[in-house]
């Protein structure tokens, strides 16, 4: 994320990858999202400006899929799968541990700013069940006690 | 032309009719939520439901968009058609506990409320028609209202539920609305309306004085119909 | 990068493709599909790259995705010239030394290979090749054959047939095996009607769940008017617990794109679609690449085989939301908007995709096609079932044994795929039943598992093929709980455009938690079963329209246990948290204190080496103490 451009450019920019019609708008918003780490307002608001979208579409469609956040979003992104494999292995236990050792409920962010914690459908390593991702790396056959360690480590 | 029979009756519709149109031409009743003749139909409430029968098969289809079609026999009554009727309302009754519509509805069709349906208090009186939206969006043509999020928490309303800068204030969403969710709120002078939380100012008619529309509305169609605002200050009656 | 134009071109890359494949030099696989890279594939594959480069080993050091057994991954293959193939399972970066130690020498003492391959299969030109002439090596022959293991031996890979065996980044080992010899065969030597013709006669069905014949939807999307005519790829796995999909894209991408290219000249489309779950970072990936190269060899974009047929690809990523899988909310997310779906009353074939004819089909589908072309559609009719023709992959997973993905000629029975492929039940524990089709199928029990996996055997079981996710489960799962658990899930995932579905399912999923709370009441079966028909009935997509049956089909075969729930407020398969409670058998308790340390909210007391007890009060039934006990002395009923 480069700092000394402004939102205005960044956006600019994407639309510019993918071209102002309605049918980039997702592939449009799928990139502001990695390059802010969420859609910020006044980005979607500019995105109104320079492609020929409503903005009340522009905002149903912001708020309509999972991939996309109107809030920042934590350092480290908390994924507990919630397939059904791992299910009935356990993941509801390990989301309720979580919930309790970050002190927020699946879909915040500790006040820190460290962690988003959420929930995945599916990862698809299913013989590793149950699993966690954070910050993108797997942890496979999870189990309650090694959730302080695992958050200690991301802490450092 | 399409021949079928409804509810017994023999029916020739238009190519490209829906059954629903039909059904209407031919004076059989079935009853609707979310199509309107300014907008079409979404097929959303499946208020509207019928049993289509084709030769040994059996469906059920929304009426107001399955298109008319030769040799097919529609039941706009039967008992899985009335079924599906029962349970919308039921579902709505528990969304929308203080809509009067749907009580009036659900009380014609002699659906009483299902206990183990929890009533809802946060959905005000909107079921979700998408009348308002398509409205704004077709007929008006700003969209300043559309959907947001999804499932049970879609609601409609403006972009992050604020003053939208396209709405003109002609508060077509809140006349085409069946519920009354929608408020539109005038001065007792009638100088302003307030609707989405935004306050429009009226003009005033050139020959009678009276207030009648928006400002940003005249100024809209102004805009978009390439007509100079002077010729647009009179109101209807005048005209 | 030379270009693909000629048929010449294309045995030359198929040369090239042989000696990248069964190279005369050592050559090492590591398999680095997504689970594999999870289990810890890249610190082998690292490990293995240091170690070459440091013994400055002659090896060939490469990569490919899963052959399916993922419950034994890190994968290592080891090809040695004139040998036969062998497989490590269980890999780590530490055994990298010893492994290259013994690859040197030719033995395999210090690790012992999981299997043999003597040859590998050639599906699409027919045949096999053998890795070597002769009787297999005198030192090899105590280590059992891919074919003795029972994982594989039932398996037939059409669709999967190159995952696990080439690198999906070299189009030359796809070619290799017999990969684009399909569409030159379709562009230079068939009409497209003849195509749709044999597609037809293969007998087809979509693999993505809707199990309609592939053959007729093309023949109706070829007869619709219009000049502009889309082909679609639908790479959305929603459903949790499937990934064949995530396989095929990722380890056999070309398969996709052959497909997508022969279905199009049939259909008369130049422009196609692939739409992946942005879940699937790597699929993408190879996706992408591979389309990439493909163009860059000539074999999408203008004049492919010099016979004039212009069509090309793109990749579009979805956003989330498990409604997109489904057709028509598929092509609203390509057009830009939300994943709302339609009504079908007019087909997509016909108007789809900006309101142009659209064919759209699943990956596992597509990747058929290229070998019905060569094989012809009546050998593929000839595998399988009678209404059911070819082979399905499944993702078997959950309380089995052998995890991880197969492929098997329809009309399999179930008792084979879950106790001959899938080893059966781990822990000595009781087989329950099998969950087929996600979210929209239903729960298959012990009596029924005779049945053949085949499309309409499973409808009239009150279930489906859907696409292919084989949960199994065992008597510590609740019935009920699993009912709730898909039910929330699609009431997350409704799009909320209809009332039965929008209103309907969150309904179902509060009488369902409240059941499962101990709060259920008489008469709640009842109207589940209720609420169920006329959700089926009224809902506007397959979403809402299969949402119940999970639920219906738990009623159907484990009434039961929905009874116990509500009328003794009791779960027989001690899940239900409300209804459960923790205890410590006095008898058994060494008093080795381990569960009262990782009580989290310290309701365990007890002195040492005293029997603990644990305050019911405060106990919040995380289950910590139960998992941490050695003596097996907490119960949980």
């Amino acid at each position: 994320m480069k700092k000394d451009k402004t939102v205005e450019k960044q956006v600019k920019e994407i639309v510019d990858r993918y071209g102002a019609e309605k049918s980039s708008l997702i592939a449009i918003l799928q990139d502001m999202q990695g390059a802010f780490g969420y859609l910020p307002k006044d980005a979607l608001i500019f995105l109104n400006e320079v492609v020929d979208v409503p903005l009340a579409r522009i905002y149903e469609v912001a708020t309509f899929y999972n991939a996309f956040s109107l809030t920042p979003r934590g350092k480290y992104l908390v994924e507990v799968c919630a397939g059904t494999a791992c299910h009935v292995t356990g993941a509801l236990t390990l989301m309720e541990r979580l919930e309790r050792d970050l002190e927020i409920r699946c879909g915040e962010t500790t006040g820190d700013g460290m962690f988003t914690l959420e929930q995945v459908r599916c990862l698809g390593c299913c013989s590793l069940a149950p699993v966690m991702r954070i910050g993108g790396n797997i942890h496979a056959y999870l189990t309650q006690d090694e959730i302080p360690k695992i958050l200690r480590n991301y802490r450092q | 032309m399409a021949k079928f029979i409804i509810d017994g009756k023999k029916i020739e519709a238009e190519n490209g009719a829906t059954v629903l149109d039909a059904a209407r031409e031919n004076g059989i009743e079935i009853p609707t939520l979310c199509t309107h003749d300014e907008v079409g139909s979404a097929g959303a409430c499946r208020l509207c439901v019928v049993e289509v029968k084709q030769g040994n098969r059996a469906k059920i289809v929304a009426s107001c968009l399955y298109p008319a079609e030769d040799g097919i026999a529609v039941d706009t009554k039967s008992e899985r058609v009335m079924a599906v009727r029962r349970l919308v309302l039921q579902l709505l009754l528990a969304r929308c506990p203080g809509s009067g519509l749907i009580q009036d509805l659900a009380e014609q069709m002699g659906v009483k409320p299902e206990p183990r349906f929890t009533a809802d208090t946060d959905k005000g009186k909107c079921i979700l028609c998408r009348l308002c939206v398509r409205t704004c969006e077709q007929v008006v043509g700003v969209s300043a209202i559309g959907f947001s999020f999804r499932g049970a928490d879609k609601t409609v309303g403006t972009p992050f539920h604020e003053n939208s800068q396209v709405c003109i204030g002609c508060g077509a969403c809140a006349y085409i609305c069946p519920t009354g969710h929608i408020e539109m709120e005038t001065t007792k002078t009638g100088d302003s309306r307030t609707i989405w939380g935004r306050t429009f100012k009226m003009a005033t008619c050139k020959v009678c004085g009276r207030y009648f529309a928006p400002e940003d509305q005249l100024k809209y169609i102004s805009r978009t119909a390439g007509v100079p605002l002077e010729n647009l200050a009179v109101c209807i009656s005048c005209r | 990068m030379s270009k693909i134009k000629t048929l010449d071109d294309l045995n030359q890359a198929g040369k090239r493709g042989l000696a990248a494949l069964i190279p005369s030099r050592i050559k090492i696989m590591v398999g680095m599909a997504t689970s594999g890279i999870a289990s810890g594939a890249q610190e082998v594959y690292n490990a293995l790259e240091a170690e070459i480069k440091e013994r400055n080993l002659d090896i060939i050091l490469s990569r490919t995705a899963s052959m399916g057994m993922d419950c034994m991954e890190p994968l290592v293959d080891v090809l040695l010239p004139g040998k036969p193939r062998l497989a490590y399972s269980k890999m780590t970066a530490k055994k990298a030394p010893a492994l290259l130690d013994q690859v040197a020498k030719g033995t395999i003492e210090a690790i012992k290979p999981f299997y043999r391959m003597d040859e590998e299969e050639f599906i699409v030109l027919g045949g096999a090749k053998r890795y070597f002439k002769g009787a297999a090596p005198a030192y090899l022959r105590g280590i059992p054959t891919i074919q003795e293991i029972p994982f594989y031996k039932k398996q037939v890979k059409i669709a999967t047939r190159n995952c696990g065996l080439i690198d999906p980044e070299s189009l030359d080992e796809y070619i290799a095996k017999g990969g684009y010899f399909s569409l030159y065969k379709a562009l230079t030597g068939m009409k497209p009607e003849a195509i749709v013709a044999d597609v037809i006669a293969s007998g087809l069905r979509g693999r993505g769940g809707g199990g309609f014949r592939t053959g007729l939807k093309w023949k109706s999307c070829r007869d619709a008017e219009g000049e502009i005519k889309y082909v679609i790829c639908n790479g959305d796995e929603g459903d949790p617990g499937a990934y064949m999909d995530r396989s095929v894209m990722e380890g056999d991408p070309h398969s996709v794109i052959e497909g997508m290219i022969i279905g199009a000249f049939a259909i008369g489309s130049h422009e196609g679609y692939i739409y992946v779950r942005n879940e699937y970072p790597l699929a993408v990936k190879n996706l992408a690449f591979a389309i990439a190269k493909a163009r860059k060899c000539g074999l999408l974009g203008k004049n492919i085989f010099e016979t004039g047929f212009d069509f090309d690809i793109k990749i579009s990523k979805g956003a989330g939301a498990f409604v997109c899988g489904e057709s028509t909310a598929l092509m609203a997310s390509l057009e830009g908007a939300a994943g709302e779906p339609r009504a079908k009353y007019i087909h997509t074939v016909e108007h789809g995709l900006w309101d142009r004819p659209s064919n759209l089909n699943n990956v596992e589908t597509w990747a058929n096609v290229p070998a019905i072309l060569t094989r012809g559609g009546k050998w593929f009719a000839g595998i399988g079932a009678k209404n059911s023709t070819g082979t399905k992959v499944f993702s078997l997973v959950g309380k089995i044994n052998n995890i991880g993905l197969v492929e098997v000629p329809m009309g399999t029975p179930l008792k084979d795929i879950v106790y001959e492929i899938g080893g059966g039940i781990p822990g000595g524990r009781k087989f329950k039943a099998v969950q087929t089709g996600g979210p929209s199928g239903g729960c298959i029990p012990e009596k029924l598992i005779d049945l053949p996996v085949d499309f309409d055997e499973l409808r009239k079981a009150g279930s489906m093929m859907g696409s292919g996710g084989m949960i199994i489960m065992d008597d510590r799962t609740c019935m009920v709980d699993i009912a709730h658990y898909f039910i929330e899930f699609l009431e997350s995932e409704s799009c909320g455009k209809c009332v039965p579905c929008r209103e309907g399912i969150r309904r179902m999923k509060d009488i369902l938690e409240e059941i499962c709370a101990g709060k259920g009441q008489a008469g709640d079966i009842e109207l589940l079963q209720e609420m169920s028909k006329a959700i089926i009935d009224g809902s506007l997509c397959a979403l809402g329209g299969s949402a119940p049956n999970p639920v219906l089909s738990t009623i159907q075969y484990f009434r039961d246990e929905y009874e116990a729930h509500i009328s003794e407020k009791r779960c027989p398969a001690a899940v239900c948290k409300a209804l459960i409670a923790y205890s410590i058998d006095k008898k058994k308790c060494t008093g080795c204190g381990v569960c009262r340390k990782k009580c989290p909210v310290k309701c365990i007391t007890g002195e040492k080496k005293k029997p603990h007890v644990i305050d019911r009060k405060k106990c919040i039934k995380c289950g910590a103490c139960y998992e941490s006990c050695k003596f097996d002395a907490i119960t949980v009923k």
